[in-house]
């Protein structure tokens, strides 16, 4: 009995977070690591971008900045005290800004975040609802309908969609304003939730469209072996169809794929709001990176490479904790 | 196995493969011999809409915009071409590798996939841009190192299943060396997936080219890219000058089309296990 007891223990459920967790933090540490030490390689000289176009810096301040932020010290030395500062929620400071990266973060967070998590669920809604659609009429006209504009789009440049967009809703229809969180010119305090959902619009709307694809083909696979499968020819046989089929037997058993795929997307989801936010100019966390990095401001290049991995790493993390809690199948597996 | 295939779906194969065959030889011929004259920049023809003279019209310093999307195409093309086969390589050497080694090595490349997975790839891409400096060097290293992992899943899942086979065992009992194993036995019959994995690479590759250079990592910007052609069209589409953003984007849309549908395609006819047709 006594063996069979450990082993049971060892499979538990504390065990597999446990394990996912860890996994969680080893990512993390090596995206540190490796983001660390590619900056550490790059051309740009840390004090160089720091002081600008100010010449009137003598060389004996410039060695005391080297020496201040440890320029001189072995990479090692250099990555440990850079992560120890991390862990205590010291980011650095932004170079571009000169403003606390964590600032500079948080400001922009939320706007990214609202953006991101609109896209997120209405491209999960709407793709599952296109791929289902598509699964019940698979070979007929409303599944090749949906089949190509899935294809098509999967294909399309999330930024190119982002100009058609602008272009058509916004400077030809002139429905919605060119870009921006709020209009120009008005204090960020000052600007209405209406005058805020006017802006958000069109990049939300942009981001979304991209991400239905994804879901919407997983979807449709998904649903169709459902479909095909012996419980649904029985349930056809007595006389099921339609929506009560879709809620009795089709619902269950590809929601969590879906899900699954969407948590999985995070990835995606952050590189597309790069694009949608540069393109309509919306001051977000993609648009900043953009900036960073173009502006040779390491700090907050380094942070917001950090946040946005370990954002998506949590998403993957709960994608697989999900599973686990529902399917008995993949519980049992790990 | 061709007795297998249906005929349409064979047909609907070779349609694909002469589609993207006369579409990449067009785009090539046709940056080979448009006339780099239509790039000068002219004060009279700024701005023109589509014409009989200029069918994409002209752009903000009066060059010729199709002249600018044919070569910015083939840019797209050369560059995408060099980038997956990199990507195809890492995953081949890394998969192949994994399945034939020691357990850690395997699962320090399987880590190594997660990582790659997990971190958001566009702002990898920009990071690796930034460390290279810009420049078709960081593009082609940010997205190759980007793109790798599914096919070399797959190529790992291949060989685990090569490795148990009979004629294998029998290599290695007559004492071969892992490395003729990978060479000769792994390599030839994992190939077709390598083709097909870089085929569907390929849309992939060109796209997140296109979104780097856009964002202005990259290209100096009299370099002809579809990114560059759009990004600098940007202030003079907001004042209404459509074509500046229909037919760059189209015409990428279009060739990434192409390809995505021709690796779905090939994906089924040399895998139809993996494939969702």
């Amino acid at each position: 009995m006594e063996p069979l007891k450990t082993r049971k223990a060892g499979t538990g459920p504390l065990r597999i977070v446990a394990i996912r967790v860890l996994r969680f933090a080893t990512l993390l540490i090596g995206v540190s690591v490796l983001a660390f030490v590619l900056v550490l390689n790059s051309p740009v000289d840390p004090i160089q971008a720091y002081i600008g176009a100010d010449a009137n810096v003598t060389d004996e301040q410039l060695a005391r900045l080297r020496e201040y932020w440890g320029l001189d010290e072995s990479p090692i030395e250099q990555y440990s005290a850079w992560a120890h500062a991390m862990l205590q929620g010291d980011l650095g400071t932004s170079t571009l800004y000169k403003a606390p990266v964590a600032a500079v973060i948080g400001e922009r967070f939320w706007a990214s975040f609202a953006l991101m998590g609109a896209a997120w669920v209405l491209s999960g809604v709407l793709g599952y609802l296109l791929g289902v659609l598509a699964a019940f009429h698979r070979g007929r006209l409303a599944d090749r309908i949906i089949t190509g504009y899935s294809y098509a789009l999967s294909s399309t440049p999330a930024f190119w969609l982002g100009i058609i967009f602008l272009a058509v809703f916004a400077v030809q229809l002139g429905w919605f304003p060119v870009g921006l969180a709020g209009p120009a010119g008005v204090p960020a305090d000052e600007v209405t939730l209406a005058q805020r959902l006017h802006h958000f619009v069109l990049p939300a709307a942009t981001l979304s469209l991209i991400g239905v694809a994804n879901v919407a083909m997983h979807t449709r696979e998904k649903m169709t072996d459902v479909l095909r499968s012996d419980y649904v020819v029985f349930a056809r046989a007595r006389g099921e169809r339609g929506i009560s089929l879709f809620r009795n037997h089709g619902l269950r058993n590809s929601i969590v794929p879906a899900v699954t795929l969407q948590f999985a997307y995070f990835a995606e989801l952050f590189g597309g709001s790069v694009l949608a936010e540069t393109v309509f100019s919306y001051p977000g966390l993609g648009s900043t990176l953009t900036a960073a990095a173009l502006g040779g401001d390491v700090p907050l290049l380094l942070g917001i490479v950090l946040i946005s991995s370990a954002f998506v790493f949590a998403g993957n993390l709960i994608a697989d904790l999900v599973n686990a809690a529902i399917d008995p199948r993949v519980r049992n597996r790990i | 196995m061709s007795a297998t295939v249906k005929p349409r779906r064979r047909a609907a194969l070779i349609r694909s493969l002469v589609l993207t065959g006369v579409l990449v030889g067009a785009i090539l011929a046709g940056s080979v011999l448009l006339d780099d004259s239509a790039l000068t920049s002219s004060i009279e023809s700024r701005l023109l809409p589509p014409g009989l003279d200029h069918p994409f019209g002209t752009d903000h310093l009066g060059r010729d915009m199709f002249t600018r999307v044919v070569k910015g195409l083939a840019l797209s093309l050369a560059i995408g071409v060099a980038t997956a086969l990199i990507s195809t390589a890492i995953s081949t050497v890394l998969g192949i590798a994994a399945a034939l080694s020691a357990r850690w090595f395997d699962n320090a490349v399987s880590w190594l996939i997660d990582l790659f997975i997990g971190i958001p790839h566009l702002i990898f891409m920009i990071l690796i841009a930034f460390t290279v400096g810009g420049g078709i060097p960081g593009i082609m290293l940010g997205v190759a190192t980007t793109h790798w992992m599914a096919l070399a899943l797959l190529v790992r899942a291949d060989t685990k299943q090569l490795r148990d086979a009979d004629f294998v065992k029998v290599s290695r009992g007559l004492g071969r060396s892992p490395w003729f194993i990978a060479s000769r036995h792994i390599l030839p019959l994992a190939s077709p997936q390598l083709v097909v994995g870089f085929v569907l690479m390929f849309p992939h590759v060109v796209l997140h080219e296109a979104a780097l250079t856009f964002l202005g990592f990259g290209f100096s910007p009299q370099t002809p890219a579809i990114g560059i052609l759009l990004s600098e069209g940007m202030p003079h589409i907001l004042s209404g000058k459509w074509w500046l953003a229909v037919f760059p984007g189209l015409a990428l849309l279009l060739v990434v089309l192409c390809f995505a549908r021709l690796g779905d395609q090939l994906r089924a006819r040399f895998d139809p296990r993996t494939a969702n047709g």
